[in-house]
């Protein structure tokens, strides 16, 4: 079947000889969420708003539902939904008003009270866009992006501004939205966000894409090394590097450091035993999307 | 690439009738927004009539030694025709900028844009809300000056809702032009404003241009009211059709609507 999404060599360059983005390639297959994944500046927001049709590549081509986005927008109307980082509605527009407009561009009848009550506006379904407040406007965007009941959807940064349970609702919404078939595309920073949500995960730093994988790929490729950390008495545990799998032994105070690859929790456990040692906190710290992320692009995502 | 050619062809064939729908659906929106703007009530509803009011307390009705003035007819005759044309320049040259240059900056465009909005909808929009509003505003003139002086009805009701829908258009054009070109609200704001008081006295809708000064007369005669004024007067006043007043807004309707939608760009 046919990728939903298609980029090849996309190159943007803005005045100034700034590169935004520099030979992204990547292709999105239907019904999955898709991340592009890096640090503010990195070139996520310029790739997304290339595929979108909102920017016009300097070099590349881009394919959505086989249609090209800049030539052929109408083709792509009602099919393609996007909630952008920065936009605005007219301040007097009354919210239903704003989700009976988007729906309008889908062919047929949109039902948008159940999005109004499950993206919890039901009770702004007559306040003016003036009057909502940033995570309220956040989620009135997400709604009008999926109001068409699109095939694929564009979320850039979709969480900002939400509080932590809004943020938690936000991922199950999607997730379903997902389940019913649609194609997500997410650009996002925020690493758990991306672990979460995302099927597939594209890294993108300095405007190219360093690393493409489903998020467990990734930290297998890049940061196999699990750790174990317990605390216990024992002066000596160097012999804890004996243990198949180890690496490496660090103590830190009363806590011990064992890194190293395999099932290691089991291992390490089973060894402490036949030692006679039981500590109570024996736990496993698996890699994660941000050690991954650290290790690739060597800068965390706030720089 | 020819299958590939077929398959969109196909498609937009397709998709033409969603753009009409959005097209009245946006036409309804923007009406709605117009008049939740007290920009709009002042400038297209009520200072009109209060204009009128005062035209009215001032110079009368009546047949007077002044009236050849007012060509022959009384001033309320002579004014209410020209506040018609009044009322399609404000909605052109104060509210269409402010509002297009505030979509475009504020991202309201692109958010449109985004959602694959057709740009002939958005801008179709506007100016098919301000030829609505025009009408109510036209309306609210033409009420109040029959309410309350004894001006005779329109020689050619016909010649003159066509001078009507000309002026509209020709000012919804130039109201097009200076949102697409205007760098931000406050600037299209004031450039409106201006154009505003300078037209309402320049171009015989205040001053009658049998008293203006060469100068001023000249003047006008740059100024699109002016030929506004002339066509709905001659409409209402004799039911003669100005032929040079109708060609002036009608080429000014196209050039500026055509250059309007060159150069608008999308935030």
């Amino acid at each position: 079947m046919l990728p939903v999404i298609t980029v090849e060599h996309l190159r943007k360059v803005y005045s100034h000889h700034v590169v935004a983005v520099d030979d992204v390639s990547f292709e999105v297959e239907r019904g999955e969420i898709f991340g592009l994944l890096g640090s503010n500046g990195a070139g996520k927001t310029t790739t997304v708003e290339c595929v979108q049709g909102l920017r016009t590549p300097t070099a590349g081509t881009v394919r959505v539902l086989g249609k090209d986005p800049l030539h052929h927008a109408a083709d792509l109307r009602g099919r393609m939904g996007c909630q952008l980082q920065e936009s605005r509605l007219p301040d007097h527009m009354k919210v239903w008003e704003a989700l009976d407009l988007f729906a309008s561009l889908a062919p047929g009848v949109v039902d948008w009270q159940t999005l109004l009550e499950q993206w919890g506006l039901g009770e702004k379904r007559n306040a003016f866009f003036s009057s909502l407040s940033g995570g309220q406007r956040q989620r009135l965007f997400i709604a009008l992006a999926l109001v068409s009941s699109p095939e694929v959807v564009f979320l850039d940064e979709m969480t900002t501004g939400l509080d932590p349970a809004a943020r938690r609702i936000a991922w199950d919404l999607i997730e379903q939205i997902r389940d019913r078939g649609t194609t997500v595309v997410l650009v996002t920073h925020f690493m758990d966000e991306a672990e979460r949500l995302c099927d597939r995960v594209a890294v993108v730093d300095r405007g190219s894409i360093i690393a493409m994988d489903t998020p467990r790929g990734l930290v297998v490729r890049y940061d196999p090394l699990e750790q174990v950390v317990f605390s216990c008495e024992l002066e000596d545990v160097e012999w804890l590097n004996d243990v198949p799998g180890v690496c490496s032994v660090t103590r830190r105070g009363p806590r011990v450091v064992v890194e190293g690859t395999g099932p290691l929790l089991a291992r390490v456990a089973a060894a402490l035993v036949d030692r006679g040692e039981a500590p109570d906190d024996l736990r496993v710290i698996e890699p994660s999307l941000e050690d991954v992320f650290l290790k690739l692009t060597g800068h965390l995502v706030e720089d | 690439m020819t299958t590939d050619g077929t398959s969109q062809a196909a498609g937009r064939h397709i998709s033409h009738p969603g753009g009409l729908k959005v097209l009245l659906k946006l036409t309804w929106i923007e009406l709605k927004l117009f008049l939740r703007e007290p920009m709009t009530i002042v400038f297209t509803f009520a200072f009109p009539v209060v204009l009128m009011f005062v035209l009215g307390e001032t110079f009368g009705n009546r047949s007077t030694t002044d009236a050849h003035v007012f060509g022959d007819v009384g001033a309320m005759n002579y004014y209410a025709p020209a506040y018609i044309a009044v009322v399609t320049m404000s909605v052109g040259v104060i509210m269409l900028p402010a509002r297009l240059t505030d979509y475009r900056s504020g991202g309201v465009l692109r958010r449109f844009r985004a959602s694959l909005v057709p740009i002939w909808a958005v801008l179709g929009s506007q100016v098919l809300g301000a030829l609505v509003l025009g009408v109510i505003g036209a309306v609210l003139v033409v009420a109040f000056a029959a309410t309350f002086y004894p001006v005779h009805f329109p020689d050619s009701l016909g010649l003159l809702a066509a001078g009507f829908v000309l002026c509209s258009a020709a000012f919804a054009a130039i109201g097009t032009l200076l949102g697409a070109v205007m760098p931000s609200p406050r600037a299209a704001q004031g450039a409106g404003l201006m154009l505003f008081f300078v037209m309402l006295f320049l171009s015989g809708a205040s001053v009658p241009t049998e008293v203006m000064s060469d100068t001023m007369t000249r003047i006008g005669d740059f100024l699109p009211l002016t030929y506004g004024v002339d066509l709905l007067q001659g409409a209402w006043i004799g039911g003669t059709w100005d032929w040079v007043s109708a060609l002036v807004l009608l080429g000014i309707a196209v050039v500026a609507g055509f250059l309007s939608l060159r150069v608008y760009r999308w935030g």
